[in-house]
């Protein structure tokens, strides 16, 4: 396969060619390979299915945002940003993260013996604002997606409802759940190897 | 038919972490095993993946299925150089723990115990916490995989020097990154889109 788009996670880890880390990443190709196909499946599909790519990307913000990770949140809003027609959701978009930051994970056990590791935290809603600007759709999305991010084991069957009454089919979920799941392990191989490539290059200084 | 939640009725469904060959059911519908094309048998990678009710209703989206599976493959599997097996499986049940997930921690520390014969160290995990003593390695190991796991991750250089001075070289640190990582991806579908079963008798 050919394709124009660098490597992500080297690009925003910071990892240079001939370093330490891409030597690194080159005794795991196949990790390498498949971490930039999970993202070219999500961002840049054959078919789009369910989702639009302007959800896919705001939706990727979003979780680069609530993470705190201003270089992701750059990288992912940046083609909206481009584009005359989508620039408006940025704006929306950086008001939505900045009322929904929290530090996770947290949430409930099914009651039993866990019950007390339960941790409350808060629970986010798309302001009516947002939710004008977005529709139901997006909005729906988003709030399901600050779910998955800090408080995963609250998730249930009603939260899957919420979708669907908004307009999301099983194949759109399928796909949501996979874009929140695969940006959060992409911002963790990122944060952990960039610090990774950092100190190696102290190392040898 | 239109799209619908499933809402399981389990009886004594799992509450606590366990190491036992628990199950999973999804809330919703997964494909049916004869509506399987050509196309997602390629997305589950393994025909017999096609058993699985996770799977097939992952198989929505074959592409990103099919790069998730080998992303998963190669993380764990691929051990001829870099950190043991047993470690890569005790940052991902250290990950799962942490997370909450009761599913992901019971598959992945029956490998760590299996892989390590360290079962009770394991076990210690599971019931106790991941601040619980395991010794200076898997310590680290845990610290740094817990680390990774919060929202903001605080994986820090401090993590770094504490896995170097336990005897982990680069790759091997780069080892638990991913390991603790991809659980990170793991963890968020399976507490999403199911729940665990009890263990068949």
């Amino acid at each position: 396969m050919t394709t124009s788009t660098p490597d992500i996670i080297d690009l925003l880890a910071g990892i240079k060619p001939g370093s330490s880390l891409d030597r690194i990443r080159t005794q795991r190709p196949e990790t390498r390979e498949q971490a930039q196909k999970s993202y070219l499946a999500l961002f840049e599909p054959a078919t789009l299915s369910d989702v639009s790519l302007v959800e896919r990307q705001a939706i990727a913000s979003f979780v680069a945002g609530l993470h705190r990770q201003p270089d992701i949140f750059e990288f992912y809003v940046s083609p909206l940003e481009e584009s005359e027609k989508n620039r408006w959701l940025v704006e929306v978009l950086k008001a939505e993260i900045g009322a929904a930051q929290a530090v996770g994970p947290y949430g409930r056990y099914p009651a039993g013996p866990l019950s007390i590791e339960d941790a409350s935290g808060p629970i986010y809603r798309v302001s009516d604002a947002g939710r004008d600007a977005l529709g139901e759709k997006l909005a729906a999305a988003l709030e399901h997606t600050h779910l998955l991010v800090f408080h995963l084991r609250d998730a249930s069957p009603k939260a899957l409802q919420a979708l669907l009454d908004a307009g999301w089919t099983t194949d759109g979920i399928v796909t949501l759940s996979q874009l929140v799941s695969f940006v959060a392990f992409q911002i963790r191989v990122i944060a952990g190897l960039g610090l990774l490539a950092a100190s190696a290059r102290r190392a040898a200084a | 038919m239109t799209d619908h939640i499933i809402t399981p009725a389990i009886e004594s469904r799992p509450v606590a972490f366990t190491q036992a060959e628990i199950g999973w059911t999804p809330w919703l519908e997964p494909l049916a095993e004869d509506d399987l094309t050509e196309a997602h048998l390629v997305g589950l990678v393994e025909a017999s993946r096609a058993k699985s009710p996770y799977f097939r209703l992952l198989v929505r989206d074959p592409a990103v299925l099919e790069a998730r599976t080998k992303t998963d493959k190669d993380i764990f599997y691929n051990t001829r150089t870099g950190l043991p097996r047993a470690e890569r499986e005790l940052a991902a049940t250290a990950a799962s723990r942490s997370n909450g997930c009761i599913f992901c921690a019971s598959v992945h520390s029956r490998f760590a115990s299996h892989h390590s014969k360290r079962g009770d160290d394991v076990q210690k995990l599971l019931d106790e916490g991941v601040e619980t003593d395991l010794g200076e390695r898997w310590n680290a190991i845990v610290a740094a995989s817990v680390a990774l796991t919060a929202t903001p991750p605080t994986f820090g250089d401090d993590h770094i020097e504490r896995l170097s001075a336990a005897g982990l070289d680069e790759l091997e640190i780069a080892d638990v990154i991913h390991g603790a990582a991809f659980f990170n991806w793991a963890n968020r579908l399976m507490l999403s889109l199911g729940e665990p079963t009890p263990a068949v008798q």
